[in-house]
């Protein structure tokens, strides 16, 4: 039986509504749990002051330099005894999940079984970075909470100046439009820095994310340094049946409003059953015994659009890989960056090909070591240096899907233009 | 006498674990051979294989900071009625599949006594990403989990149906650096105010060149105050980032009356149609009012609805108003739009209008 509650008037308003209630969940922990009791008491306080009161602090395991996130009590007496002292300690032990998020009943009640023996019996599935959080332990909890968590095949995550926990979505195991294994090659790229995971030395924090198509259920793009966007590069696929499955419930003004007209390239086309274009960059398909629509390849720009509205009647080519972005990220400190094209096409297929991935990787993250400044992102050191200083030390050759435009400011020194095109020409003829 | 000291246990640096020891094994063996999938009703997912085998998805809704009771009483709901396997989606909702469509029904039904709304798919809007706030985070200018319990109680119809013209993504950030992400709509407190300095705790406290180097604006230098090795803030030029209270939190930026709310919308990372887009900033000035926040709430549904009415079929927050515009954007949300939504930030210049396209 736990100590006396706390009373909670302000939390206790969030426990009515038709939605999930974490504050129902705190209390019926705090039934056998003073940590918890004394919890609820420090965010009640949160709520009626309108401040925070955690602060940081460093705990590790043995061995590790990261991957919990200590959190200390600020909220104290008169004499410096904190208000709350069951919850004066709070550390988050960061877990790195599963690719996908794929989870037996078996494992998530031995995860919770631990948690309840060694922490307040809160975990978030799961964190912004994708970790598993296994919110509110003691200090002289956490090693213990981690043995255990680790004998069930876990580790932890990134935190700090560190390659981060990864995330990738749910992919071949059960979407029709994954363009590479992304469950295998997260793990690939990923396994091979857990040192840089666990030891935190970078300047500031590095991310991979993969998604594997370029709906980027990941938003690999936004929020990670180098993203692993699946793509194709031969034409989209057809079938009939499904696109004539599509029209029959549509029509024809929902074909053109919502696929036709929404291609962003134009590249999209209602024919004339009978005059169906042809040759090798077309992909054509009746949708009924008058009209079909014909995509020009060369001018589609693998947006997902059409195939996302007329699921399986089109689809992602054969000729599957990824495009890399590098330079992703929020705010901090010169504002929004989305990653750029480094890497337009890369194969993902077998172990050979994620080797070049993780190889790929590691120069960007050896890159990113040598020449960041403290606190500062990728995205941010190639807008500081430039893009081709970048590439270049980097190893990438430039390619021209690096840019939206090429520059339109005339002030550059060209006196090395000739030796760049005789480079190029040669590389060509050698080719 | 002494005492042996036991080993410390080494970790196992095992890394990511492999998700196909947890995979419902009709994914497993249809995995990267998926052909087709259609939604037969708002929270369902229905995915065909070349094979001809099939798996329905039922998709509920959680609290995501969850407590080791609602886990448990998730799994009981898979082992009976679901096949024991269960995946997260990355706005934390939670998914069960089935290879035999008539166990759906029973599902959903099972889910929803439990009070787990089915939704969250398609032209939904989706649970909303959120940060740590008050519960956990060191820096937090509100609560997180609570601001969305209390918008997602007041959305949970537009959680449960698929009545939009395309999905909504949502977030909830507790602070400006905004690890909530971005979104279709998504909810920040801002700082209004430069931090109030504690200068008998810097020196003792704060690396001040660390400090000085993270202002993005330079606003922040070295002082002596009161004999002291302090900093001090050139309060014409700060932005209110809050960078500075991290590493230095005699820093302090958060402020009970001053740290306010702003909405941003029209974030996509998808590639689909347009490409990806960043949020923009559309309100501010919205008080941190817990319990309930209402006042955000009654922004968000604003321009939620006016979406709602106004978008066409398959145009996301960010297509809509690209079509419309700005000016009628706030014109239809009766949002005022002042001088402060436009942004004299480093390379502002691409988000001004160099063009005479104007809609009248």
């Amino acid at each position: 039986m736990a100590k006396k509650m706390h009373p909670t008037p302000m939390l206790d308003k969030l426990e009515t509504g038709p939605w999930p209630s974490f504050v129902t969940g705190l209390k019926r922990l705090a039934k056998d749990n003073d940590m918890m009791v004394d919890l609820l008491g420090q965010l009640e306080t949160s709520y009626e002051t309108k401040k925070g009161y955690w602060k940081g602090g460093t705990i590790s395991i043995f061995g590790y330099g990261g991957g919990i996130i200590p959190r200390f009590t600020e909220l104290k007496d008169e004499s410096g005894k904190p208000k709350f002292p069951d919850a004066a300690e709070f550390h988050t032990l960061r877990v790195m999940p599963p690719p996908g998020m794929h989870y037996n009943t078996d494992i998530l009640r031995k995860l919770a079984d631990t948690w309840e023996r060694h922490g307040s019996g809160l975990i978030a599935f799961h964190g912004q970075s994708g970790d598993i959080m296994f919110q509110g332990a003691r200090s002289d909890k956490v090693q213990d909470a981690f043995d255990e968590i680790n004998a069930l095949g876990f580790d932890l995550g990134g935190a700090g100046p560190a390659v981060r926990t990864s995330m990738s979505c749910v992919g071949a195991a059960r979407c029709e439009q994954s363009c590479y294994d992304e469950a295998t090659a997260h793990r690939t790229v990923l396994n091979n820095f857990t040192d840089d995971i666990h030891r935190p030395s970078l300047p500031y924090k590095f991310k991979f994310k993969f998604s594997g198509c370029p709906n980027d259920c990941m938003n690999s793009i936004q929020r990670s340094d180098m993203a692993v966007i699946g793509t194709w590069r031969d034409n989209i696929r057809t079938d009939e049946k499904l696109a004539r499955a599509y029209f029959a419930k549509h029509g024809v003004t929902d074909l053109v409003n919502d696929v036709v007209s929404r291609c962003p390239t134009k590249a999209i086309q209602l024919v004339d059953a009978s005059k169906i274009p042809t040759g090798p960059s077309i992909s054509a398909v009746k949708v009924s015994d008058t009209q079909a629509i014909a995509i020009e390849n060369r001018d589609c720009v693998r947006c997902m659009h059409c195939i996302n509205v007329i699921t399986g009647g089109l689809s992602p080519g054969k000729d599957k890989g990824a495009t890399i972005l590098v330079g992703g990220k929020r705010t901090l400190k010169i504002g929004d960056l989305m990653g750029t094209v480094v890497v337009p096409f890369m194969k993902l297929e077998t172990d050979e090909d994620r080797e070049k991935l993780v190889d790929l990787g590691r120069r960007i993250v050896d890159f990113f070591a040598e020449n960041a400044l403290e606190h500062e992102r990728i995205g941010e050191t190639i807008e500081r240096i430039g893009l081709v200083n970048f590439v270049e030390g980097v190893g990438i050759e430039i390619d021209a899907n690096m840019v939206a435009t090429p520059r339109t400011n005339p002030y550059v020194r060209a006196d090395g233009w000739d030796d760049e095109v005789a480079k190029i020409k040669a590389k060509k003829q050698a080719a | 006498m002494a005492t042996a000291t036991a080993t410390p246990r080494r970790a196992i640096e095992s890394g990511v674990p492999d998700n196909k020891q947890y995979m419902h094994p009709t994914l497993l063996k249809n995995y990267g051979n998926w052909k087709y999938h259609d939604r037969p009703r708002p929270g369902v997912l229905h995915h065909v294989s070349y094979s001809g085998e099939e798996v329905w998805s039922v998709r509920a809704g959680t609290q995501r900071q969850m407590d080791v009771h609602t886990i448990r009483k998730l799994c009981d709901i898979a082992d009976k009625y679901a096949e024991g396997h269960v995946r997260f989606t990355i706005r934390s909702n939670i998914e069960f599949m089935v290879a035999d469509e008539k166990k759906v029904a029973p599902l959903i039904e099972a889910l929803t006594t439990a009070g787990f709304p089915v939704g969250g798919t398609g032209n939904s809007v989706t649970m909303i990403s959120h940060t740590q706030g008050w519960l956990h985070c060191d820096i937090p200018g509100t609560d997180a989990s609570g601001a969305v319990k209390a918008l997602m109680d007041d959305l949970h119809q537009e959680f449960i149906k698929e009545e939009m013209p395309n999905r909504v993504h949502m977030s909830t950030s507790c602070c400006e650096i905004n690890c909530g992400g971005q979104a279709d709509i998504a909810i920040i407190i801002q700082h209004t105010k430069p931090p109030k300095i504690n200068h008998d705790l810097v020196a003792n406290v704060c690396e001040r060149p660390a400090v000085v180097a993270r202002c993005p604006v330079a606003a922040i230098r070295p002082a002596l105050v009161n004999g002291k090795p302090s900093l001090e803030v050139d309060e014409k030029k700060c932005i209110c980032c809050g960078a500075c209270y991290p590493p230095c939190p005699p820093m302090q930026i958060n402020d009970p009356e001053f740290s306010k709310f702003a909405v941003w919308i029209g974030g996509k990372n998808s590639n689909a149609r347009g490409k990806p887009t960043f949020m923009k900033m559309v309100a501010s000035g919205i008080p941190n009012n817990p319990p309930r926040w209402p006042e955000v709430s009654e922004i968000v549904k604003k321009i939620l609805y006016v979406y709602k009415d106004d978008a066409r079929p398959w145009e996301r927050m960010s297509d809509w108003v690209e079509r419309i515009g700005w000016p009628r954007f706030f014109e239809k949300t009766e949002l005022p739009f002042t001088k402060y939504l436009i942004d004299d930030w480093r390379g502002s210049r691409s988000s001004l209008n160099a063009s005479a396209h104007i809609r009248f």
